[in-house]
């Protein structure tokens, strides 16, 4: 994995924070992601991880603090301006268009400027054509091609494929990051097994990832770094094993079964 | 009765000739073709004929109403069903529609065939900048906004004495001849339904039915959804300032009552009733209801009170909507099947 990573950063962020009303949601929070990495950001129920995610991609305002991605600032700009430069995100509660068939949630992106610019599809108006790259990225990502999945309304798909569409969404702006909202939340343990792979595979295409879960054996699987909040702060930050050893870490997840489980066998 | 009904279910199944004309098999018989073509002829050459058929010159001036009526109900449906903006804004386009083509016909000697296209692109220009701040927002601000600039601009023009002030503008051109007036009204109704029930199934409408399911997904995607809000409402609003413009030349007047709620009020009503989402339904809802208020003006006073009770009976019985029920009917068997 240290071939990937390169000493500049790609994400810095700078000592952001958010309060909504008295709440601290996060309070001057620094971290650096790497090109090429994969970032786990763990942390109790409240510890702010989701606020993360909305601060970077603009779907929310910090109150204080900067976004750079590439050197550049991007925290002013709206959702869709930081999406156009390549940071994409998944939401933990899915949205994808439940009325439409599957491989039709991906016209959309595929609508965007951005997807216009960077396709490597044949990039015309004509219609059936990102009908076809649609269906090419979810087979990529996990549906089957040639059944009848990919053509099932999505409200009729289980929560897998879900996620998968997520991801897919993501795909098909052709991202340079993809921040996951647990992707792998409500998963099956067999669902999360075909997950795994999927996701070591984006970052050997080069997308630097970062991963909030709250399935932390998974999330050490494939995570480079991992990173702990609670209430807001940074905790640790470091190597799997760096971060579960802490003494500081067990105090926060005080009572998790899954994270004794966890670093007794670390 | 109820124990017989419980054990059995309402069963719906495809009819076997409109599984076969979902594919390219259509074209290899005249059953297949006529199966998928005679609904749509039928309501082609029947919208056609009406002018031909309709005894006297009251009768047809109420066609004329109608095709207004269903232009503002065509927007209506196409904003609400396929963009998510709940739109009470047929007044505002009306009226905006109908002054500036009032203007463009009495202050620049315009021909009303030129004026009516000019307001429409005008007007939804206008519309779409007076919109624009309510356009990034979510939830009912868009139906508020649509709702307060008719009574607006109405007092405005009321109290500063502009444009006719309360006497309206006078003295506008008619349509050279009522039967180019009737023809142009229905044609326009027809190519409307057309273009925008081939917009609602290209890519673009795709994006525009997405901003309705899940605007934050659509930001999500890298595309700016007050963007693409801003298209629809400017193509929603053009198609009701052109009624607002046919309007004014039938009437040969513009005035203050162009802002009247009944053009709000009257397509929802009539899309309701027609089946939101179809868009053929909003115009047979106006089809049915412009119509039957014209023949309940006898009742005098009593009009509102059975206007308002066959309105209860539409929904009550066929809430899902005329159009849509009669779609199933076409395309299914219904039977009763045990369990």
């Amino acid at each position: 994995m240290e071939g990937h990573m390169k000493a500049e950063p790609i994400l810095e962020v700078r000592e952001v924070t958010k309060t909504f009303g008295g709440i601290i949601a996060l309070n001057r929070l620094s971290f650096d992601v790497f090109r090429g990495e994969i970032l786990g950001i763990i942390g109790p129920n409240g510890s702010g991880k989701t606020t993360v995610v909305n601060c970077i991609t603009g779907f929310i305002k910090p109150t204080a603090g900067r976004v750079l991605f590439r050197g550049n600032d991007i925290t002013a700009k709206p959702p869709h301006k930081i999406a156009d430069l390549g940071v994409t995100r998944t939401f933990q509660i899915m949205r994808p268009y439940y009325s439409l068939p599957a491989y039709k949630n991906l016209v959309i992106p595929l609508f965007s400027p951005r997807a216009r610019r960077t396709g490597g599809w044949r990039g015309g108006g004509r219609m059936g054509d990102r009908n076809t790259v649609g269906i090419d990225i979810l087979e990529e990502i996990g549906f089957e091609r040639d059944s009848y999945v990919p053509y099932k309304t999505t409200s009729t798909l289980p929560t897998g494929y879900l996620k998968r569409l997520e991801l897919a969404r993501c795909l098909a702006l052709k991202p340079e990051m993809i921040l996951c909202d647990e992707v792998f939340s409500g998963l099956s343990m067999s669902e999360i097994a075909s997950m795994v792979p999927l996701i070591e595979r984006l970052q050997m295409d080069g997308i630097t990832l970062i991963m909030i879960e709250h399935r932390l054996r998974e999330l050490f699987q494939v995570a480079n770094r991992v990173m702990v909040l609670n209430f807001g702060e940074k905790l640790v930050e470091g190597s799997a094993e760096e971060v579960m050893t802490d003494p500081r870490v067990r105090e926060a997840y005080f009572g998790s079964e899954e994270v004794e489980e966890v670093m007794t066998h670390a | 009765m109820s124990s017989e009904k419980q054990q059995q279910r309402r069963e719906r199944i495809d009819r076997g000739i409109k599984v076969r004309t979902g594919g390219i098999y259509a074209l290899m018989s005249w059953r297949e073709l006529a199966y998928l073509i005679s609904p749509r002829l039928l309501l082609i050459a029947g919208l056609l004929l009406l002018p031909l058929v309709m005894p006297g010159m009251y009768w047809k001036r109420v066609i004329s109403i109608v095709c207004i009526y269903a232009l503002l109900a065509l927007a209506f449906d196409f904003l609400a069903h396929f963009v998510g903006l709940v739109s009470l804004g047929g007044a505002f386009f009306v009226g905006v529609g109908g002054y500036l083509s009032a203007l463009l016909n009495t202050k620049m000697g315009l021909s009303p065939l030129v004026c009516v296209p000019g307001a429409a692109l005008m007007g939804g220009v206008i519309c779409t900048l007076m919109l624009m701040p309510c356009l990034p927002l979510r939830g009912v601000y868009f139906a508020i906004v649509t709702l307060m600039y008719p009574l607006f601009l109405a007092r405005v023009i009321e109290a500063l004495d502009i444009l006719g002030g309360t006497d309206g503008i006078m003295g506008i051109d008619s349509f050279p001849n009522p039967w180019l007036e009737q023809y142009f009204v229905i044609s326009v109704v027809l190519v409307f339904l057309f273009v925008l029930r081939r917009l609602v199934n290209t890519d673009l409408g795709l994006v525009l039915r997405a901003v309705k399911d899940n605007d934050q997904a659509v930001k999500a995607s890298a595309m700016n959804i007050t963007h693409y809000k801003a298209m629809a409402v400017f193509i929603a609003s053009s198609i009701g300032c052109l009624a607002g413009a046919c309007l004014v030349h039938i009437y040969m007047w513009a005035g203050i009552s162009t802002f009247a709620l009944d053009f709000s009020v009257l397509p929802i009503a009539a899309t309701v009733i027609g089946g939101s989402g179809t868009l053929v339904g909003p115009l047979i809802g106006c089809l049915i209801l412009v119509p039957v208020s014209e023949l309940l003006r006898d009742f005098g006073t009593l009009r509102i009170v059975f206007y308002s009770l066959i309105l209860l009976a539409f929904i009550v019985f066929r809430s899902e909507g005329l159009m849509i029920y009669g779609q199933r009917k076409y395309h299914q068997l219904e039977r009763w099947k045990a369990i």
